[in-house]
């Protein structure tokens, strides 16, 4: 009797693979101190992340099974992948000064490492089981980051809060994908396509595991009315965690709603249809009205994002082909705007007495163009301006709506965009009409040690004008532009990601 | 060459982040003069007999979206781009010799603007349009924002939430344009050409032509959806505030001939009582808040907005001669009101304030500079003889033959033009001398700015034919649906 070892594709896995060895390198280094050890981690980190990227980009086309049909890598896992790969590649850099982080370099690292992980994981995963286990692969390791800065209060009740509102989001969603698996049978997506087309559409069983896995995925993607953390948290935790959430989770989530919901449940795509068009309005009126008094930078970009989400959730709502490239190149052209937006923040609170408040960044125009400029392009991409690839990626939906038969929900984009406009403007006003705010007395000092009176009288780090930040920020910022006057490449990319799913969608 | 037209602004703009601290002034000026040039050599090239496009190009841009990077000029755009390089021109010196704080990106801005209007005008292409169009106002957010006057925060944020309404609603019309007519043309296209040769059924005509009117009326602005105008105006720099009144406010005017009437010929005559009421509306109301007002700014403000009322008459009269007196009376309100505005800003400076009532006596010690604001003012109120005159005649004749009610309330707006034009030009020129104000004559370089602009409404006084030769063929084009609509 001879033992048969299964098959392994390890090219499909390799980027998996890379992730998880550099991960373990990652932990181990951060162990051994030195004087250099933030620097030698921070670099193993984008070296593991660069690798990871390259091999995603070499399976680019792959269209196959991994893992007994666990994981299917194809381009729209493979697309979204990378969104994910580069926004924590962009996030390294700014981590490299956060307080935070100081001492345990090794550790902050590893877990971002560990959260894209679970991000490529969950990109693929195409079966209830794979599609829990990434999901909390990504969120576990954000819970501990989200509360990392230890002596700010607000850090660990973001920590504390993000862990339980996701646990109750992870709960339901298991409970709901238990009633499709009770249904259906079968945990396999396309097994669970075909089991609801041979008529179990109606089964209260599948309705009730739609709404509970719908609603679980809400919280993760902060869609309204699932979204009352996403401000707390992202006001509380680490800037740079905060900017790593709002786009990597927010991308990989999306994307296991899409095959979750286009692939296995697909075929009762009328009992799903209306009630997430529904939560789409939602988000975008409760997250741009939400938005609009804001002071804190980080509350606003919070609440902007649950409008975004709303506006990306239409791609997923018409049900097309379109619509999964609308949302594909949304998420892409979000991660660009978003991320430059959070970078500025990130050297403002550390230059600046006023933390996340709008006033660190007055005056910015006059005194930091270079951190000026793509804080205004990613504001004004934010906000779909033309010129920028936000114009474009709404230009993308829209079409996809109109197309799917929603034009409502053009419109309703269209009107969340105007609310939008308001707060968005405020920034900008900021930046370039307002000469830099002066400190009031008790502000004077930076939050460089997260606010803690031993660090009073600490001078300020060293190059807070840091290229590492500035280098990628600007690169970031340059992309948003160029794709918004050439976007060609990016809507190639993304018909390709989203071809990936034709077989499913009419 | 229409491509180095369009980019030009923009590239030099972005030069002017790199160039060394003497040359700030220099190049711009070298640049907005630049594409002026190219502008006439477009004009003189220009076959008056053809009704098409002319130097068409047309590039793949967005394959998957429809998108097409299509451009072209044709007898009723080429003068609106004519008379957006002069006007630019004239903004530009005026900027470089009164220069601003932060000059790169005050150039930057400026330039960027040039071409975003431009593009407006030349883009064939319905979405290469719209971007334009809402591109158009980025720049003019910054320049007011951050160069403007007293409250200008305020103001900015109303101008773009009023125009951006407008304009994104207009986005989704354009999108559902396209879709909806995907069926006939055979795929996803904005081609305007593709468009007008497939118009869409009458009953999803109406919310698609709203979408855009509130986009064009707002841009205008006309009457109602005038709320960001007093706010801006006041608020802009002087040099940025002649370009918004001369040429924006003929973008809104351009779209409904380039793309309502065209594209939506059965909403359009549904539809047209309801705009030529607010165009009336417009004429009377903005000649009562001329005549009221006591900043010279608004003043010449709602003064725009009545001529403005005058040119969506025409269009809206929906016959040729209403439609190329509009055609010409959109280039001449341009050429009256950016002078209007720079004279103004002289005046402003000698006065020591925009209030009208303090103003006076500025004739004595300023002939030329008197002189000029006369012509001005005369060509603002229609005079006999003026370009403006056969203008309005024109598209009277149109209103009279088609709608004669709405042509007899127009008429009372020529004579309030008199009116407050001439209350203008007296209680700033004439009068006693009040404390506080001096009279100087323009200086070398303002009159170098003021004189070839006033010297163009002469000129145009003279030969309106130019622009009427040219326009015609091209606006019985853009009626055409509409006649054939009304059959």
């Amino acid at each position: 009797m001879s033992f048969q070892a299964p098959d392994i594709d390890y090219a499909g896995l390799s980027p998996v693979i890379a992730l998880t060895a550099g991960l373990c390198v990652v932990l181990l280094s951060g162990l051994v101190g030195g004087a250099r050890q933030r620097f030698v981690v921070s670099a193993l980190s984008t070296v593991t992340l660069a690798t990871a990227a390259g091999l995603l980009i070499w399976q680019w086309g792959a269209a196959e099974d991994l893992v007994a049909g666990a994981l299917r890598l194809d381009d729209l896992a493979i697309a979204i992948s990378l969104i994910a790969v580069t926004a924590a590649a962009f996030v390294v850099p700014l981590t490299l000064r956060e307080p935070s982080a100081e001492e345990r370099h090794g550790d902050f690292q590893a877990l971002l490492l560990c959260s894209t992980l679970g991000m490529v994981l969950l990109t693929q995963a195409q079966n209830l089981i794979a599609l829990f286990v990434a999901l909390e692969l990504l969120s576990v390791p954000l819970y501990v980051l989200c509360g990392s800065a230890r002596r700010r209060p607000q850090s660990l009740e973001s920590g504390l809060k993000y862990l339980i509102v996701g646990s109750l989001g992870s709960a339901t969603l298991l409970y709901g994908l238990a009633f499709i698996y009770g249904a259906t049978g079968s945990t396999d997506f396309t097994a669970i396509g075909s089991g609801i087309d041979a008529g179990l559409a109606d089964d209260p069983l599948v309705l009730i595991g739609i709404a509970l896995a719908a609603t679980g995925l809400a919280f993760k993607v902060s869609l309204a009315p699932f979204h009352q953390w996403t401000p707390d948290v992202y006001e509380g935790a680490p800037t740079p965690v905060t900017a790593f959430m709002s786009v990597a989770t927010k991308a990989a989530a999306f994307c296991v709603f899409v095959r979750l919901f286009e692939v296995a449940l697909g075929p009762s795509v009328d009992d799903w249809q209306p009630p997430l068009a529904a939560l789409a309005v939602v988000s975008i009126v409760v997250g741009n009205i939400g938005a609009l008094g804001q002071d804190s930078l980080k509350r606003l970009l919070g609440y902007s994002g649950i409008a975004q989400a709303g506006y990306i959730l239409t791609g997923l709502v018409v049900a097309s082909v379109t619509g999964v490239e609308a949302l594909v190149f949304y998420l892409a052209a979000y991660t660009l705007m978003n991320l430059p937006a959070f970078a500025v923040i990130t050297v403002r609170e550390r230059e600046t007495p006023f933390g996340d408040d709008i006033r660190a960044v007055q005056g910015l125009g006059s005194e930091r163009p270079a951190l000026a400029w793509p804080l205004t392009i990613s504001i004004l991409a934010l906000a779909g301006l033309p010129g920028t690839a936000g114009f474009i990626g709404k230009l993308f939906l829209i079409e996809a709506a109109v197309e799917g038969d929603y034009t409502w929900l053009g419109v309703a984009i269209v009107v969340g965009t105007m609310i939008s406009l308001a707060y968005y403007l405020r920034v900008l006003a900021a930046v370039w009409m307002r000469p830099a705010a002066e400190a009031a007395p008790g502000e004077g000092m930076p939050a460089i040690a997260g606010g803690a009176p031993e660090a009073d009288g600490a001078e300020a780090p060293p190059g807070t004008r840091c290229l590492l930040i500035l280098v990628p920020t600007i690169v970031a910022a340059a992309a948003t532009a160029v794709f918004g006057i050439y976007p060609d490449p990016l809507v190639d990319w993304a018909s390709n990601a989203g071809d990936a799913l034709a077989p499913f969608l009419t | 060459m229409i491509n180095f037209l369009l980019w030009i602004p923009a590239a030099i703009g972005l030069l002017c982040f790199v160039v060394p601290r003497k040359g700030i002034r220099i190049l711009p000026v070298i640049g907005a003069l630049h594409v002026l040039v190219l502008a006439i050599v477009l004009v003189l090239g220009f076959d008056p007999d053809a009704a098409g496009l002319q130097h068409p190009v047309d590039e793949s841009w967005i394959p998957d979206l429809g998108v097409r990077y299509q451009l072209g000029v044709d007898g009723i755009s080429i003068f609106l781009v004519l008379l957006t390089t002069l006007l630019w021109s004239a903004a530009t010196l005026y900027s470089a010799f009164h220069p601003p704080d932060r000059a790169r990106t005050y150039f930057f801005m400026l330039g960027l603007a040039e071409t975003a209007t431009l593009g407006a005008f030349l883009a064939q292409d319905l979405l290469l349009f719209v971007l334009f169009f809402d591109l158009m106002l980025i720049p003019f957010y910054f320049l007011i924002g951050a160069w403007g006057g007293e409250n200008r925060v305020g103001a900015t944020i109303k101008m773009v939430v009023y125009t951006l309404v407008g304009s994104l609603l207009m986005l989704l019309a354009a999108i559902a344009t396209a879709i909806l007519a995907e069926p006939a043309v055979g795929e996803l296209s904005f081609s305007l050409a593709d468009l007008r040769a497939n118009v869409l059924p009458e009953g999803s005509q109406d919310w698609i032509f709203w979408f855009f009117a509130a986009a064009f009326l707002v841009k205008m602005p006309a009457f109602l959806v005038h709320g960001w105008m007093p706010d801006a105006y006041r608020a802009a720099p002087i040099a940025v505030v002649a370009v918004l009144a001369g040429v924006l406010s003929k973008v809104g005017a351009y779209g409904f001939l380039r793309i309502v009437l065209p594209l939506y010929p059965d909403a359009t005559l549904q539809f047209q009582d309801v705009v030529l009421v607010i165009a009336v509306a417009g004429i009377i109301y903005g000649g009562v808040m001329a005549f009221t007002q006591t900043n010279v700014r608004l003043v010449a403000g709602f003064s725009s907005l009545a001529q403005l009322g005058f040119i969506t008459l025409g269009i809206f009269a929906l016959r040729p001669d209403g439609a190329d007196g509009a055609v010409l009376q959109m280039v001449n309100h341009g050429l009256v009101v950016a002078p209007t505005f720079l004279i103004i800003g002289l005046l402003a400076e000698r006065a020591g304030t925009e209030d009208l009532r303090e103003m006076g006596g500025l004739a004595m010690r300023a002939p030329i500079l008197a002189a000029m604001f006369l012509i001005v003012t005369l060509a603002t109120l229609a005079m006999p003889g003026s370009a403006n005159f056969i203008g309005e005649f024109y598209i009277l004749i149109g209103t009279f033959q088609s709608k004669l009610g709405f042509a007899v309330v127009a008429s009372v707006g020529i004579a309030l033009a008199a009116f407050y034009a001439i209350r203008l030009y007296q209680r700033t020129m004439h009068n006693r001398l009040p404390d506080g104000v001096t009279s100087r004559e323009i200086s070398l370089r303002d009159g170098f700015v003021i004189v070839p602009l006033v010297a163009c409404i002469v000129a145009l006084a003279l030969h309106p034919g130019l622009i009427l030769e040219r326009g015609e063929a091209s606006v019985e084009q853009a009626l055409d649906p509409t006649i054939v609509a009304r059959r």
